[in-house]
């Protein structure tokens, strides 16, 4: 378990991290939300033990940071953002180096690096330097490098950067495995990732926290009403006629689609669906419905709506 | 201690994957070979004493140029991130890297030995005096290799990491010389802390505890600031 309690970190007079609390249990997928300059790395990089916290501190299994580094080092597994690595080092030797220094008993070596290679599909290139390899194979050098000992806890600045969409699937299926008994925090821009993989969101904006829940949850309670799509084969003047006289909703847009199409979208504060009014109006009409549909509040509505001033 | 040897490993590892070390050793056995030869022959006098003279000369920009690196490039690159979140203490890291450069250097200035067997044939080698020249060279150049890893531990630029290493090793082998200059009081504590003092008396053949001590205490107080500096991390 890592439990971060009012953690500030200072560059200079800047506050990069500015009073954060939170809590991750074993077992879970942290995701780590925010824009450019949030606080994001820097977080990660007290819990890693790289930068002693300016206020507050970090317990990882109950050790502090500031007083236990070692043993805080040893439990976890960090991909630092841009994965630096040992350019003249070739692939193999660079993670035999990473195990004996993670302190992985010399007879397993051969053998957990097999593993990695398998697992991050490293296979082909585990003879070539680093410096030789596309960046998705050095992002996957660097997953292979954090999971190298089996540590406990998992810290991913930023995992899928670089990877090819079917790499990136494969580490999404691998984080959800290894989340199953291993801690994970990792940090994204791809919303979607989050909803997929984590079991739970921290948005942190200007170094604070400004969020803290499940992905459903996030959108329920920030979701600020509903957004229509409503298409029928009619021209927009009749419809836009008897909507103006309904309460409370918007025409947010009217497109004209096709010959005879229009499609609008409607935005309401309402809670109720309008979907069963939208429908009965083009019955009693004669209208042709060619669409109709419901978006609620995604993620990234809820970041934009958090994190924009 | 097992990480520290990895470490070591590692570096002296990177030190022959590059051509550069093959070029800094050549360079070094040319220049000592041409001194070398130059006196043997011309001067007619079967003695190390002038390789012993030349190599501190030597050292000056040989050891920047091997330590220049040691952290200054780690700090651009980020691998540092990765070094000091492994499960080892900052002075195994410090401690690791010094043994590589000492190691390095070891290596090269064991490649003279050829000149000392050369003289052994043709004439009679002092070995007091050599056996001394060789120990001073060693401690020298350790205190000088922990100096250069200090400097690099100060930016994340291998070329300022490389002119300040030079200049306070330089700073450091002049001290002796400018004991004119200063009041008297002052001039045996300067003498005392001048790197090339002690090698002169090294070079005697003498093998003083004084000597030794000092060299092990430039060097352990070289790595300590280190540890300070890499203890500021950021920035
Ligand atoms: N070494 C440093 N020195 C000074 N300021 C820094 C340093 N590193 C980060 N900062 C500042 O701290 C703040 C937080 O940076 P951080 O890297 O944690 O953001 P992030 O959330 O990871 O952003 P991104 O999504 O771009 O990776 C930024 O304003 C940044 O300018
Ligand atoms: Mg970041």
């Amino acid at each position: 378990m890592i439990e971060v309690d009012g953690l500030v970190k200072r560059y200079g007079s800047e506050r990069a991290v500015d009073d954060i609390s939170f809590q991750v249990q074993t077992g879970e997928v942290l995701g780590f939300l925010g824009p450019n300059g949030a606080g994001k790395t820097t977080t990660m990089k007290v819990i890693t033990c790289y930068l002693p916290p300016s206020e507050g501190t970090v317990w990882v299994d109950g050790l502090d940071v500031r007083t236990h580094s070692l043993d805080v080092k040893r439990k976890i597994g960090y991909l630092p953002e841009n994965t630096p690595l040992y350019q003249e080092m070739t692939v193999y030797d660079y993670l035999t180096f990473v195990a004996a220094m993670r302190g992985v008993d010399s007879t397993q070596h051969a053998s957990r690096i097999a593993e990695m290679a398998d697992v991050c599909g490293l296979e082909t290139v585990l003879g070539k330097r680093i410096e030789a390899l596309s960046k998705g194979f050095r992002q996957r050098v660097g997953l292979a490098q954090a999971m190298i000992h089996d540590p406990p806890i998992l810290i991913l600045d930023e995992p899928t950067t670089g990877l090819d969409p079917n790499q990136i699937v494969e580490i999404r299926e691998l984080i959800k495995k290894i989340g199953k008994e291993k801690t994970v925090i990792l940090s994204t821009h791809i919303l979607s990732e989050v909803q997929l993989s984590c079991d739970r969101v921290l948005i942190i904006h200007k170094g604070k926290l400004v969020a803290d829940g499940t992905p459903k949850d996030l959108q329920e309670s920030f979701s600020s009403g509903q957004q229509i799509r409503f298409g029928v084969q009619t021209p927009p003047d009749p419809v836009l006629s008897v909507l103006s006289g309904w309460n409370g909703i918007q025409i947010k847009e009217t497109v004209r689609t096709g010959d005879a199409e229009t499609l609008f979208t409607i935005t309401t504060e309402r809670k109720d669906d309008l979907r069963p009014e939208l429908f009965r109006l083009a019955v009693d009409e004669g209208w042709v419905l060619t669409e109709l549909g419901r978006d609620q509040a995604n993620l990234e509505d809820v970041f934009r709506h958090l994190t924009t001033d | 201690m097992r990480e520290t040897w990895t470490l070591t490993k590692r570096e002296l590892h990177s030190y022959f994957d590059s051509p550069a070390a093959y070029v800094v050793m050549s360079v070094f056995l040319l220049f000592t070979g041409w001194f070398f030869g130059t006196t043997l022959f011309l001067e007619n006098s079967a003695s190390l004493r002038s390789l012993f003279d030349l190599v501190p000369f030597i050292f000056l920009f040989f050891i920047p140029a091997i330590t220049m690196g040691t952290f200054a490039e780690e700090r651009r690159s980020g691998t540092l991130e990765l070094l000091l979140t492994m499960p080892v203490k900052d002075w195994q890291v410090i401690v690791g890297k010094l043994l590589a450069v000492i190691l390095f250097l070891m290596a090269s200035v064991s490649l003279t030995v050829i000149y000392a067997l050369t003289i052994a044939s043709i004439g009679d080698l002092d070995a007091g005096a050599t056996i001394g020249g060789y120990v001073g060279l060693i401690l020298l150049g350790s205190a000088c290799a922990s100096v250069g890893i200090f400097a690099s531990s100060l930016t994340r630029n291998q070329i300022v990491s490389f002119i300040l290493g030079f200049a306070i090793i330089f700073a450091l082998f002049l001290l002796d010389k400018v004991t004119a200059f200063v009041p008297s009081s002052l001039a045996g504590i300067l003498q005392y802390m001048g790197t090339d003092f002690h090698y002169r008396n090294l070079l005697r053949g003498v093998i003083d505890s004084r000597d030794v001590l000092y060299y092990i205490s430039l060097t352990i107080f070289a790595c300590v600031l280190t540890s300070y500096s890499m203890s500021r991390r950021p920035e």
